[in-house]
């Protein structure tokens, strides 16, 4: 193949939704034997783009070359036949399949149907690139990483040359990711095209050889990985200069507030969530929870916020003077009345903290819609507080009466962040507050729970991003399997450490 | 490969949320264009000249005060269901129940003036039926919410089934009741006497039952929009997981919506027969339960709303039974023309929330902007990163 000739070229590409244009002539080229990572914040039209490579959108205006000849590309069909393949950030595989059947679903071919062939071929293509999953195995007893598998095993099974991965690693252990990487290096030298959308640095830094940057739906530019750093990427990505640091604040005046007794919860299958875990949330601090994702992190919060049933053990909310209130039994509005001012922002954030189908003013109603006797609710002060929101935190909607759907998933944060800080809380509990989050839209999550905890919150953050967790947290608790693996400080604690403690309880021990 | 690349004919794009002037502009376009296929079809079929049909189905609406009345009642009845389903709606609860709440409300009403008939005084007799109404219809919704709230039933089967059980009740208390013996029939209660009758106001026996119903409709609205229970309704309905994280009690806000949504239907019940038809049959509800649920969700739950469609299609109903009559066709004639103009009606918001594109004829420039789009509220400001649920509306096909 002609090394000159781009494999995909995009050219005036344009794409808008009703009003609101995603893609503004943008133009791009995709080389074979090549990474690019795709760069943009949240709602800068990375995954319009490539939607409109694997047919998923078809483009208002503007030509697709693939090796150099005009095509048209009208659906994902399509997309197969010019062998672009992509990886979608939710996964599009159907559970009560096996990975063989999801592989082979939709290809239509004459003749009978050959599931041991294709199986055999989908271990050829494993071993050929390392992958390591069992064709026989259903969808729904894989975990997320071996999901991810499939998913590049079916494009790869397609014949595509040219992947397409939207936000590979947000799902992904660290340990999970360098594997993904090892093997998207591997399919480089192959001599395939891969485009790889992104919002960690360090993954792009790492894994890329060129970095193209959208913003708005425009493009802005392009240039060589080793020629660039984070500090420029994120500067063309936001449009101005931006501080890559993370604040911490030293911890004012710690006290306990919420302490954590012994805690044992099992799912509704019976199935144990966490063990035996006691620790404490001081105020004025930030107490990172770390640990694979599904450790039991969730069910922690939601024990805490009064959502989850507790199998034994006790938590007990520490007023300033002192004095307990058990939280264990109460559900949220309890726990309110009893004058305990807990916000919580959970990890789903459009399917429990936020109503999708209202606007922002009528979400913000959710937390105080009671307040006052009357049967009627009060609209005006959730109005100005929306108003006041969108101000304070810069969210990007059209106004207060746009329904939270439509933002995108750093607005969405945004929103739900600002609804739970209004509320002057005691304990802000954040579950995974800037997944998928841009790199500007974190780092305003980030300083807006310092400033949280500089007020004497005692601030929770469960992420799943060991480097901000290090940066972020006066204390770390480490959360394995569902029981505590250890307590460190953050100031001190180094990553490798903590990395062993999530996988094994007490870390660095049984290796010893 | 594709040698000689090709636009689509036809690709469809999300659109903005249109102007309300724009949407009302797409749905009359949409009734006159399925009048025009419905005049069409009668010419071909019948050789009538179709702009008499109309008239006639007009005429059949309109024609005389009497039967404007009998329009408006109708609307009335219609639209009272209607609004006793939205708060279940609304909350995402399908009560298919309508038929048997309405029934359980008649046949309150119904027993409160033959037991009570000769003993109440009439404004007591018409306030034991209108309470025992109410109760009868809010039990009967009662049912299927307790079971829905404790163990997760299916509440579009529960409340469908107790529609069966509530025409079999009716049918053995008409037999209980019947008069004269043997003939299978109650007859008019209190031919004589009146009793339990409501009032005529202003000398028209619908005025009252229109009255009522024009009251509830704003009530309706007011709650569902304005209160904190109407709040809590649509949050339950959008999210159980949302709403209790926010400490809204799921099984109470869905027993205390279902109470309310029975008794509407029950208060039906007690209207038809203490105040038009005053008998009990088992088809007193003539479907309307059903035809109820197709008013409401034309009118996407909007009260308000409820009184066009509702209108729309009682007038129809009505205007086909004419044409029917007058011109010696078939019953089945009317509903096709129904069923063609409820077709272009519910089609047409396919148009308001899509556009579609051509292929121009010249695609050398690739240029596809068709009509302008005007500014309006945007809609989509980058759902596309989120790959969200509003995605999921045009991602069709993955494989």
């Amino acid at each position: 193949m002609d090394k000159t000739t781009p494999a995909v070229a995009l050219r005036g590409i344009t794409k808008t939704f009703g009003p609101v244009v995603a893609n503004d002539h943008v133009d791009l080229d995709i080389r074979r034997g090549e990474i690019l990572a795709l760069l943009g914040e949240n709602g800068s039209g990375k995954t319009t783009l490539m939607n409109m490579l694997s047919g998923i959108y078809y483009p208002d205006e503007g030509q697709i070359f693939i090796d150099g000849e005009e095509v048209s590309i009208r659906s994902p069909k399509d997309a197969f036949d010019h062998k672009i393949g992509m990886i979608h950030q939710h996964f599009k595989l159907v559970d009560v399949l096996t990975a063989t059947e999801n592989i082979i679903l939709g290809l239509e071919k004459r003749g009978r149907l050959d599931l041991k062939a294709a199986a055999r071929r989908i271990r050829e293509i494993c071993d050929a690139y390392g992958f390591v999953i069992d064709p026989d195995q259903k969808i729904y007893e894989m975990s997320v990483s071996q999901k991810q598998t499939v998913e590049i095993v079916k494009v790869l099974y397609r014949g595509a040359d040219i992947l397409i991965l939207d936000e590979p690693t947000a799902v992904l252990t660290p340990q999970e990711t360098d594997r993904l990487f090892a093997v998207l290096r591997s399919m480089r030298e192959d001599g395939k095209a891969i485009v790889i959308i992104t919002h960690k640095m360090h993954e792009v830094l790492d894994l890329s050889d060129r970095v193209a940057v959208l913003r708005k739906g425009q493009y802005i530019g392009e240039m060589a990985t080793k020629d660039t750093n984070a500090q420029e990427m994120t500067d063309m990505m936001v449009g101005r200069s931006v501080s890559l640091n993370i604040r911490r604040p030293d911890p004012v005046d710690p006290k306990p507030r919420i302490v954590v007794e012994g805690l044992t919860v099992r799912s509704p299958e019976g199935v144990l969530k966490l063990e035996d875990v006691s620790f404490e949330i001081r105020s004025g601090e930030i107490l990172g929870i770390a640990g694979i994702s599904g450790s039991g992190q969730k069910e922690l919060l939601e024990a805490i916020a009064g959502l989850q049933r507790v199998e034994s053990g006790d938590i007990w909310y520490v007023e300033d003077d002192g004095t307990k209130d058990r939280l264990i039994g109460k559900d949220p509005l309890e726990i309110q009345k009893l004058g305990v001012a807990l916000s919580f922002v959970p990890e789903d954030r459009l399917g429990m903290g936020l109503v999708a189908n209202m606007d922002l003013s009528d979400n913000m109603m959710l937390r105080s819609f009671r307040e006052g006797h009357s049967v009627f609710t009060d609209r005006k002060h959730p109005h100005d507080l929306a108003e006041k929101v969108v101000d304070e935190l810069e969210v990007n909607t059209p106004g207060v009466s746009t329904m939270v759907r439509r933002l995108s998933g750093g607005n969405v944060q945004k929103v739900l962040v600002g609804r739970e800080i209004s509320s002057a809380p005691k304990v802000l509990l954040t579950a995974y507050a800037v997944r998928g989050l841009d790199i500007n839209s974190s780092y305003t999550i980030y300083d807006l729970l310092n400033r949280q905890k500089e007020a004497g919150v005692a601030v929770v953050y469960v992420g799943e991003d060991l480097d901000v967790l290090l940066e972020l947290a006066d204390r770390i608790v480490v959360l394995c399997g569902g029981r505590v693996s250890g307590t460190v400080d953050g100031r001190t604690a180094d990553k490798n450490e903590v990395g062993l403690m999530m996988t094994r309880l007490g870390g660095g021990k049984e290796l010893a | 490969m594709h040698n000689n690349p090709k636009e689509p004919l036809i690709h469809m794009t999300r659109r903005g949320a249109l102007p309300w002037y724009r949407a009302w502009g797409i749905r009359l376009l949409a009734i006159a264009a399925a009048l025009l296929v419905c005049a069409l079809i009668t010419t071909i079929t019948t050789g009538l000249n179709p702009l008499a049909v109309y008239a006639t189905m007009f005429s059949g609406a309109f024609g005389t005060a009497r039967r404007t009345w009998i329009l408006g009642q109708d609307v009335a009845i219609l639209l009272c269901i209607s609004l006793a389903l939205t708060p279940a709606f609304r909350m995402h609860f399908w009560n298919l129940g309508g038929e048997g709440q309405i029934l359980m409300g008649a046949l309150a009403t119904a027993s409160c003036m033959i037991l009570f008939g000769e003993t109440l005084p009439g404004p007591l007799l018409i306030l034991a039926s209108i309470v025992t109404a109410l109760a009868a219809g809010a039990v009967w919704a009662l049912i299927p919410a307790l079971c829905k709230a404790k163990w997760n039933t299916n509440e579009t089967l529960f409340t469908l089934m107790m529609n069966y059980v509530a025409t079999q009740l009716v049918a053995y208390f008409v037999i209980v009741w019947e008069v004269p013996k043997g003939s299978g029939k109650i007859g008019i209660i209190n031919q004589s006497t009146e009793a339990g009758w409501l009032p005529v106001l202003a000398g028209n026996r619908y005025l009252l039952n229109i009255l009522v119903v024009a009251f509830l409709t704003v009530a309706m609205y007011v709650y569902l929009t304005y209160s904190k229970h109407g709040y809590e309704i649509s949050v339950v309905g959008e999210s159980e997981a949302t709403a209790r994280y926010v400490g809204i009690k799921v099984p109470k806000t869905i027993i205390r919506t279902l109470l309310l949504s029975g008794a509407i239907c029950g208060l039906t019940g007690f209207l038809l027969v203490a105040g038009t038809n005053h008998t009990l049959t088992t088809t007193l509800a003539g479907g309307q339960g059903f035809t109820a649920v197709m008013v409401a969700w034309l009118a996407k739950f909007n009260p308000l709303h409820m009184v066009i469609s509702s209108f729309l299609l009682v007038f129809l109903s009505r205007g086909a039974g004419e044409i029917s009559t007058i011109y010696g066709l078939n019953q089945s004639y009317g509903d096709i023309l129904t069923g063609i103009i409820l077709f272009f009606i519910i089609g047409s918001e396919f148009f308001i929330s899509y556009r579609l594109h051509f292929r121009r004829p010249h695609r050398k420039d690739a240029a596809q902007g068709s009509a302008p789009e005007q500014k309006s509220a945007p809609e989509q400001t980058g759902t596309q990163e989120q790959g969200g649920k509003s995605e999921k509306g045009e991602v069709t096909a993955d494989v």
